[in-house]
């Protein structure tokens, strides 16, 4: 049997996030590859619509990466995705998914071993979830997915 | 005291200038009169008259209307409270006749707790009058013989004594007189207080009262509740709307090694004081579920017999 | 503005369980401003219902269109094209005036998605408050500005109530007493005289109480 390999869709804000990913390149630290990289003008640009239609489209869990609290190039762009994520979490579990498949971090631009360290955190726990429930159809308990 | 005069004994004594004593039944949970019946008896000889509670903080009781009947037959006279939160102008109204062709002459008008209070929380309220109009509406019967809708009663209006409630505890402070005042314009001729527990402030509100003249205008009851316990006294403080209950009466009984018979003190002493105080024209017990202590009170605060 | 939030998802799911295609439809008025029936609302609620059902196993298609306004016949119309046969129910996220408006015109099976709460306005981004009982007679003019009708848990008139306590209603301390309010700002007007008057019983029959309200305004009126 092959492992289950998590679908991750991570929401990256171009200030921290997605230079921290630059960064960890740079720096040749391993992530997993599950993670797709969304690069974003700012984690306050994660609108819910998206998110959902990432779960919606396949994806085994989502995470939005944001600046360090106080550090939001646009003020309050990422206390907004804080808690536009913590609002999905209830809606996840209202569709009857697990709300722990989606999860708001924070890091800035120079913390590209942190980036790596979120990557495999993420990975590990959509490992143990499991495939998104509504991935049933798509690719049965314990097959690998197409990348 | 304004007004014409009625068949209320109440208003009576008030008239003769007589320190007069009220109490409160609160009728049951059920459809049997008999513990309304035994409260009566009870507090026969030691009142004036008692006041019948309207579904009191909005729990489904036995009918103001029907345990006012029920002390009217064993001797006592009732003070029919109503309140506007159930029922509108016309159901008022119609409760009205009906209890004066019963016999009843006094009315205590107020608004009444709000239904969130109860056991009905999901409730509809009513509201359509307040209690000030709800006064003015039982005087307009009366003295203009006109219903609130200016249609005359031909025959056989009611004629009811009038009283209202005032709460010295609520706020804003300086406003509860000049509201007072307007129960008294619209037709108030009977006060009856909320539970007196700290009477610093029930002296700057009677000073007030005094100031514009109302306790001429009409007779001020000073409501008084006997405290069973700490507990009861924590609840009075904490969950009942519109009560201040000083600390340090909470610390009293507390220290008492029987809190029961310090509550009884602690109320006598309360007496004492209020009759004292000048424009107090009688006494108001609200011994809630405690009505059996009203005669030891009274007869420990030399408030005699009635016979 | 009409204020109004989103029923529960597993309300709607109900509501909708045996329709196979739905027709999701907002309303770009009051319940926009409110963040509750928009465009945005409409995407969230139609792709959390196809996802419900997919896991159901039955799956849902749902067809998302947001007006301009649900209670105008002439915006109403544009959903005509949308409207087609296999259109099982349609899922309203309006006041309950769009709900009816949508379902005087279509025959079909149409829920409401949101729960009507009040007239109001924001205080801030995310909290409304309401503000008008639309008694139909206002009398804000002899209060201060302050409703008693829709703010006082009594509807007093002449207030405020015993249960008044630190300027807070005896109903909740999260809600400021309307008459502590009344009485601080006739203070600061210099007009705590008028609020001796009594102030007399209303007429509701111009309230909900007289009927079905309608307004006419004759030069408006063509046909």
């Amino acid at each position: 049997m092959t492992a289950f390999e998590p679908k991750i869709v991570a929401f990256c804000c171009y200030y921290c996030a997605y230079a921290a990913a630059d960064l960890a390149g740079s720096m040749r630290l391993a992530y997993p590859p599950n993670i797709r990289l969304v690069e974003m003008p700012c984690s306050g640009k994660a609108d819910a619509r998206v998110i959902l239609k990432a779960f919606e489209e396949g994806a085994d869990g989502v995470y939005v990466a944001g600046c360090l609290e106080g550090d939001c190039h646009f003020l309050k762009g990422n206390l907004r995705a804080k808690k536009r994520v913590a609002a999905l979490k209830k809606r996840l579990a209202e569709i009857g998914l697990e709300p722990e498949r989606l999860e708001m971090f924070n890091l800035s631009g120079s913390m590209g071993p942190r980036f790596a360290e979120i990557a495999r955190e993420m990975t590990e726990r959509i490992r143990a979830l499991g495939p998104s429930p509504l991935n049933r159809g798509r690719s049965p308990a314990g097959t690998a997915q197409e990348g | 005291m304004s007004g014409p005069t009625t068949e209320s004994k109440l208003e009576k004594l008030l008239r003769e200038g007589k320190f007069v004593v009220t109490a409160e039944i609160g009728p049951p949970k059920h459809a049997s009169a008999e513990g309304i019946r035994r409260h009566a008896a009870l507090l026969k000889d030691w009142v004036d008259a008692v006041n019948i509670t309207d579904n009191q903080t909005a729990i489904v009781r036995l009918s103001s209307l029907a345990a006012g009947v029920h002390c009217l037959q064993m001797g006592v006279e009732p003070i029919l409270q109503m309140t506007v939160r159930d029922r509108n102008r016309i159901a008022l109204q119609s409760d009205l006749l009906g209890a004066y062709s019963l016999g009843i002459r006094n009315v205590l008008c107020l608004s009444g707790d709000h239904q969130s209070f109860g056991n009905h929380p999901t409730a509809r309220n009513v509201f359509d009058i307040d209690s000030i109009q709800l006064i003015a509406m039982v005087k307009k019967m009366r003295d203009e013989k006109q219903f609130l809708c200016g249609e005359e009663i031909k025959e056989h209006e009611p004629r009811f004594f009038i009283g209202a409630v005032a709460n010295p505890f609520a706020d804003p402070f300086e406003f509860r007189v000049l509201r007072l005042e307007k129960k008294i314009n619209a037709g108030a001729q009977f006060i009856q207080t909320q539970c007196i527990f700290d009477l610093e402030r029930f002296d700057r509100w009677m000073a007030m009262v005094r100031e514009r003249g109302l306790h001429k205008r009409a007779a001020i009851l000073a409501g008084v509740t006997p405290l069973k316990s700490v507990g009861a006294a924590r609840y009075m403080q904490q969950a009942v709307s519109g009560m201040i209950v000083p600390d340090d009466l909470i610390a009293r009984l507390k220290k008492a090694a029987d809190a029961k018979a310090e509550g009884v003190e602690i109320c006598v002493e309360q007496i004492k004081y209020l009759r004292t105080v000048e424009g107090v024209a009688g006494i108001h017990i609200m011994a809630v579920m405690w009505e059996e202590i009203v005669p030891t009170i009274l007869e420990k605060a030399g408030l005699r017999s009635r016979t | 503005m009409i204020v109004a939030e989103g029923k529960p998802l597993e309300e709607v799911y109900a509501l909708i369980a045996e329709a196979k295609k739905v027709l999701v439809v907002g309303c770009g008025g009051c319940v926009t401003v409110c963040l509750a029936g928009g465009e945005k609302e409409v995407g969230l609620l139609a792709a959390s219902l196809r996802m419900k059902r997919k896991l159901a196993d039955r799956p849902l298609e749902t067809v998302e269109v947001t007006l301009t306004r649900q209670c105008d016949p002439e915006y109403v119309e544009q959903l005509d094209r949308y409207v087609t046969e296999e259109i099982d129910a349609i899922v309203s996220l309006a006041c309950g005036v769009g709900v009816q408006f949508l379902a005087e015109r279509y025959p079909k099976w149409v829920v409401p998605a949101l729960n009507t709460k009040f007239a109001g306005g924001t205080l801030a981004p995310g909290r409304w408050e309401e503000r008008c009982g639309l008694c139909g007679e206002c009398i804000l003019h002899r209060t201060g500005g302050i409703c008693p009708i829709i703010r006082c848990a009594k509807s007093i008139l002449n207030g405020p109530c015993g249960g008044s306590q630190n300027g807070k209603c005896e109903v909740n301390k999260e809600i400021d007493c309307a008459w502590q309010l009344i009485y601080d700002r006739m203070r600061l007007l210099g007009r705590l005289d008028d609020l001796l008057t009594i102030e007399p019983a209303k007429d509701w029959s111009k309230a909900k109480d007289g009927g079905l309200r309608k307004v006419l305004r004759e030069e408006a009126i063509l046909a």
